[in-house]
């Protein structure tokens, strides 16, 4: 008969103990790059930060010793943000609704569910080369070429699966019942999407959207082809149609450029660019706890 | 349509005539002949899988929500067929309430679970007297009628089953179906919305589903009691039909059939 006390030279023990190991090391050098990865940049950028950062044009690359500010790529990138959002957030949670409320599972929300996987994952730069043939080289927008707008559609390309995707299935975590609860009482459909199964679901879908809209503002790529750069400070409006700086493109263009300035100007918005991405999807968790208690209330 | 009014007396509200439903290929019951009284309670009762649940659901045309859920025959309403064609379900919905098997107060205030009902039924009275008269009616308002905006899901699951029917009597339906209402509930509460239930059918006729035979004793004026059994034709699947419909009484001390004085003595279920 075998002792029940657990003996350490067993083979079995001894595995174990050996896997059990392995997993952790494997998970610490998991977390190791975004460890390095934000403090290097909060090291390199954070030294960088002064109060005219936020306020100066950037000048222009040459042995000037002053490289100026980040001020149009800041505001650029919120604006070009915000048109990506307002394209794919109604759109994203329209289609959310149909597949998971309209639709009975048949092959056209089948293609769709599919369409939006590989669109998820079409390379970022497809978005933009995509943008830049319908877009870009044909003028059709009032004659602008590249122009923030376009800039914006492309990054919406690549939110929309993101919030496509959470809002259908934040959708199918509401119960049944709760619907069936809503349509017992003579609720028609609309009124029982619109008033019980969207405000439960809120939060998956509040967090999608807030994370679909994080990824999209640290896109570069798709940028380049379409809102390309400016120098220049966001004056009115009409600026739209024109080229328009974001942190992104910023840091591309400057971290090239031969000159120590502008490189140091890159690490400036890298780390603006990381602070507010980390803030975007700190935000993102409080608002789903936030919601979670007032649910409970 | 026509021909119902001079068949059917008029205090029967509902009647299934010659209701067969099917889930895809699969049939779950047929034939069901059955009428219901005004102001009556008729339980409906059965071992699992006769269908009884599905009848239910297709008196309010709950059975829509189902994908491949389909309805022969007719089952009338205030004289119209509810499965024609030109029937709005959102209107039968409105006037034949349902109470489901798991007490589903929406996640709102216990205010706001029975004033949403009315809101969207167009209600342009007095909310407060509305949600109070409500409350009173299922028996609730005593325990929460100082806590009316806290969450329907800070009441017990019995509390919450009586919102529920709250609810559903706030947009005043004619009918009120349930679905096993007290199968998630603990004796207590049991009782108490039975008693809810004596004190609705002055005003609503009830339909109820129940496991519970004593319960069917003690609530109901008809029983309706369903079986299912293999059918020659069918694909060796149990088909639910209704076996036999009388009163309570009749059905609990001198049934017709022997199949239901098996069931109702426990014998098979």
């Amino acid at each position: 008969m075998n002792s029940l006390y657990y003996q350490k030279r067993l083979l079995r023990n001894i595995g174990n103990k050996f896997f059990t190991s392995l997993s952790v090391i494997c998970a610490v050098i998991a977390i190791l790059p975004l460890i390095f990865l934000v403090t290097y940049i909060l090291y390199k950028g954070g030294s960088q930060i002064t109060p005219e950062l936020f306020t100066l044009e950037p000048n222009p690359p040459g042995d000037d010793l002053d490289a100026g500010g980040i001020n149009p790529a800041l505001i650029g990138t919120l604006i070009i943000t915000s048109i990506a959002s307002i394209i794919a957030i109604p759109v994203g949670v329209g289609g959310g609704i149909y597949l998971s409320e309209y639709s009975k599972g048949g092959a056209f929300s089948k293609f769709i569910r599919f369409g939006v996987n590989v669109l998820a994952g079409v390379p970022s730069i497809i978005a933009g080369v995509f943008i830049y043939a319908l877009i870009v080289s044909t003028k059709i927008l009032f004659g602008s070429m590249y122009s923030g707008l376009a800039g914006g559609m492309a990054l919406s390309i690549l939110m929309l699966p993101t919030v496509i995707k959470t809002t259908d299935e934040g959708l199918k975590l509401v119960p049944n019942e709760l619907r069936y609860a809503s349509l017992g009482v003579g609720a028609s459909m609309y009124t029982t999407i619109l008033k019980v199964t969207l405000p439960s679901a809120f939060r998956s879908i509040a967090t999608g959207v807030v994370l679909g809209i994080a990824r999209a503002a640290g896109e570069t790529a798709p940028l380049i082809f379409t809102a390309l750069f400016s120098y220049y400070y966001i004056t009115g409006f009409g600026d739209l149609f024109y080229e328009m700086g974001s942190l992104a493109v910023l840091i591309y263009n400057f971290a090239l450029e031969p000159y120590d300035a502008q490189n140091k100007l890159a690490w400036a918005a890298s780390f603006i660019l990381v602070l507010s991405i980390l803030s975007v999807n700190i935000f993102s968790r409080i608002l789903g706890a936030f919601t979670e208690k007032t649910k409970r209330v | 349509m026509i021909k119902t009014n001079k068949k059917t007396p008029k205090n029967i509200i509902l009647s299934l005539e010659n209701v067969s439903i099917s889930y895809g290929t699969f049939e779950a019951v047929r034939n069901v002949f059955c009428n219901f009284k005004k102001g009556n309670i008729t339980s409906l009762i059965g071992p699992s899988g006769c269908g009884k649940s599905t009848v239910l659901r297709s008196l309010n045309r709950m059975n829509d929500l189902i994908p491949n859920c389909s309805l022969k025959g007719t089952v009338l309403f205030d004289g119209t067929n509810i499965y024609d064609k030109r029937v709005d379900p959102v209107e039968v919905r409105r006037r034949i309430g349902m109470v489901f098997q798991q007490p589903n107060p929406f996640p709102k205030s216990i205010y706001e679970n029975i004033a949403f009902g009315a809101r969207i039924n167009g209600f342009t009275g007095d909310m407060d007297e509305l949600v109070e008269s409500s409350l009173r009616k299922a028996a609730l308002w005593d325990e929460c009628k100082d806590k009316l905006n806290d969450s329907g899901y800070s009441l017990s699951g019995g509390q919450q089953q009586r919102l529920c029917i709250a609810r559903t009597i706030a947009i005043e339906p004619e009918i009120i179906l349930m679905d096993e209402p007290c199968s998630a509930l603990d004796p207590i509460s049991t009782l108490k919305i039975e008693e809810t239930m004596h004190e609705l059918k002055k005003n609503y006729t009830i339909i109820i589903v129940t496991h519970n035979m004593q319960q069917a004793l003690r609530v109901s004026d008809m029983t309706a009691f369903f079986n299912a059994v293999e059918y020659e034709d069918g694909d060796g699947g149990k088909v639910g039909y209704l076996a036999e419909f009388n009163s309570t009484k009749k059905i609990f001390n001198s049934p017709k059939e022997k199949t239901t004085q098996e069931y109702i003595s426990g014998k098979f279920g």
